[in-house]
């Protein structure tokens, strides 16, 4: 039984090891020179604007929980649609429920004035 | 799917749309009166549809759900409980300056939560329901904002709530890898078979890592570290509704999943469970007594009775006295929720904001010494809050005596003979502080301020009356409490 694990005891084992040996070995032979474009943050090519842990503002995490909640119903949607004749009317009623659950929130949001921007 | 499916759990249901669309509707209102009123008819409603379900014994959902004495009994305790916790708000929000709408749908969802709790027979919906309760319950803490203290209890109980969450996950994980299954009658027929092997020790893992995730959720040592600063930093009204859903809820769970999945582990679990509520009786009462704002002294109070509790359940292998204790642990869960109800309406008649902080900053009036006084200030409060400090304790003539006896008759019933003893013993040295509260309320001179509010007045007088009245036919609630009992399968 525990034996059938064996295999991802070795897995990691070696996932482990070959991270380690990336880093010890460039640790230990690589070249040192710090250049100030290589100390620059990555920000994927572009010269950076401003350092990396600027403020912003808090308004930014009221649009991520609403991405989340529309996000989360794309994920359900795609499969359902794939689905969508299997499943029949008993589909068609179970998705009204779940759209109806989430437009709750988000007349909430709308109403509460959280996709005002000001 | 069936309509009989939907109809098993009806007052469930009705309750989780009516929070929905108290959510809406209370975006037009302007008197937040009228959304406590429409939630409190919600919960009223539900309560009367989870009684009428009383007797019923059946399954749902492909046995994901289950309808039984069980389920019923907690059904109603938990609306009732969910009034409780909107008659002593109603005042002390607008009091407070943080009369928002959103307390009474949040209020709303989390029972809903606490009601799938009880319903739950498979360990996914256990799940699920454990996180329904769960995140109003975080967003509750919280709900005093800007209070630097309201704030930080919010958070530390989400960052514990999570974690305890992952512990529950992961058990449930080991439980399943081990059976094949998460439905607690496919767990008795994997375990029945015999064919377990060396996953026998896996599935003993795994019900260990989900006491350990309820335990945190019940506040049992050494799981207890959140309990002190999130009831000191929520506001009141939700820290009594913590105190007593949220606990209740857990129980339900561990209940539930213990007695009927889990009697065979009885040799290895039971050591284990017999340690926790000793721990968690002695660290209770011990560290309450060093405390000198009430609601730190309750919230290690309540700690101490999650002892007492957990102590009904070390006989949950033990066929002969299972139902024993179940009925006793339901008892003393009604027991508690009376008293710490009443308790927790007292401490808010007391509570005041601290003048000397901005508005809404700090709250003041919660050292057990502004209690000072209150004999001849409130005499009824007093004797109110005189009655539930001798319930907590279990001394005569209150409910909690009956429901402690009930307990301990289980537990020496069951064997643990030295186990009662530490719960006696304990009870001892709670007498303390308890009965400090009570020397401090006639002995010491004070001029306590106090609020007159009708529904938390009436609260605590409610209480205390049942508290007392039914502590003399007490027969009568536990012949209730023993017809509740958990469906075998």
């Amino acid at each position: 039984m525990l034996l059938e694990y064996a295999a991802i005891a070795a897995f990691i084992l070696v996932a482990v090891l070959v991270g380690a040996i990336a880093i010890i070995l460039g640790a230990l032979f690589g070249p040192r020179k710090k250049t100030e474009a290589k100390m620059m943050p990555y920000e994927s090519g572009m010269n950076p604007i401003g350092p990396g842990a600027r403020r912003m503002p808090v308004r930014f995490y009221l649009i991520a929980v609403l991405f989340i909640l529309f996000d989360i119903e794309i994920v359900f949607f795609l499969p359902w649609a794939i689905v969508f004749r299997q499943l029949g009317l008993f589909g068609l009623i179970e998705m009204a429920i779940f759209i109806a659950i989430l437009l709750v929130g988000y007349f909430y949001a709308w109403k509460k004035g959280a996709l005002e921007w000001e | 799917m069936t309509p009989s499916d939907l109809l098993s759990i009806l007052p469930l249901l009705v309750l989780v749309v009516w929070a929905c669309a108290l959510l809406l509707v209370d975006l037009w209102l302007k008197r937040k009166g009228v959304t406590a009123f429409l939630a409190a008819l919600g919960l009223a409603l539900t309560a009367g549809l989870a009684l009428a379900q009383a007797g019923e014994e059946t399954t749902a959902f492909g046995g994901m759900v289950a309808l039984d004495g069980f389920a019923s009994f907690l059904n109603v305790l938990f609306p009732l409980s969910g009034l409780l916790g909107i008659a002593v708000a109603y005042g002390y929000l607008k009091r407070m300056n943080i009369e928002r709408g959103e307390y009474y749908s949040l209020l709303l969802f989390s029972t809903a939560g606490m009601m799938l709790m009880a319903h739950a027979a498979d360990l996914v919906v256990v799940f699920l329901a454990l996180e329904f309760l769960s995140l109003p319950l975080y967003v509750l803490a919280a709900f005093a904002r800007p209070r630097l203290d309201s704030e930080e209890a919010g958070l530390k109980y989400f960052l514990l709530g999570a974690f305890a969450s992952a512990f529950v996950i992961y058990g449930i994980a080991l439980i399943y890898g081990a059976t094949g299954t998460t439905s607690l009658s496919g767990i008795v027929a994997a375990i029945e078979a015999g064919s377990l092997g060396t996953s026998g020790l896996l599935l003993t893992i795994g019900a260990a890592l989900f006491l350990v995730g309820f335990g945190f959720k019940v506040a049992a040592v050494p799981f207890h570290m959140w309990t002190p600063d999130v009831y000191h930093g929520a506001p009141t009204p939700v820290t009594a509704f913590m105190a007593v859903g949220a606990k209740a809820a857990g129980f339900a769970a561990l209940l539930r999943v213990f007695v009927t999945a889990f009697p065979a582990l009885d040799a290895d679990l039971t050591p284990v469970v017999w340690v926790l509520a000793a721990l968690t009786m002695f660290v209770g009462n011990v560290v309450a007594i060093a405390q000198t704002n009430i609601k730190r002294m309750l919230a290690y109070s309540s700690i101490a009775h999650a002892g007492y509790i957990l102590m009904a359940f070390v006989a949950f292998g033990n066929p002969a006295t299972r139902a024993d204790a179940v009925a006793s642990a339901l008892f003393y869960l009604v027991t508690y929720a009376l008293t710490s109800y009443g308790a927790w309406a007292a401490v808010i008649a007391l509570e005041k904001q601290d003048p000397s902080a901005g508005s809404g900053q700090a709250a003041s009036g919660l050292e057990i010494n502004d209690f000072a006084g209150l004999g001849r200030r409130r005499p009824a409060l007093a004797a109110a809050m005189t009655v539930f400090m001798l319930s907590l304790t279990g001394m005569p003539p209150t409910l909690g005596l009956v429901g402690k006896f009930y307990l301990f008759r289980t537990v020496i019933e069951a064997g643990q003979v030295w186990l009662a003893v530490i719960g006696v013993l304990t009870s001892l040295i709670s007498a303390y502080y308890y009965l400090r509260v009570v020397v401090v309320m006639y002995m010491r001179e004070g001029a306590p301020e106090t609020t007159r509010e009708p529904w938390l007045d009436f609260t605590w007088a409610v209480s205390a009356l049942a508290t007392v009245i039914l502590s003399f036919l007490p027969m009568a609630l536990f012949a209730w409490a023993s017809a509740a009992g958990v469906m075998g399968f």
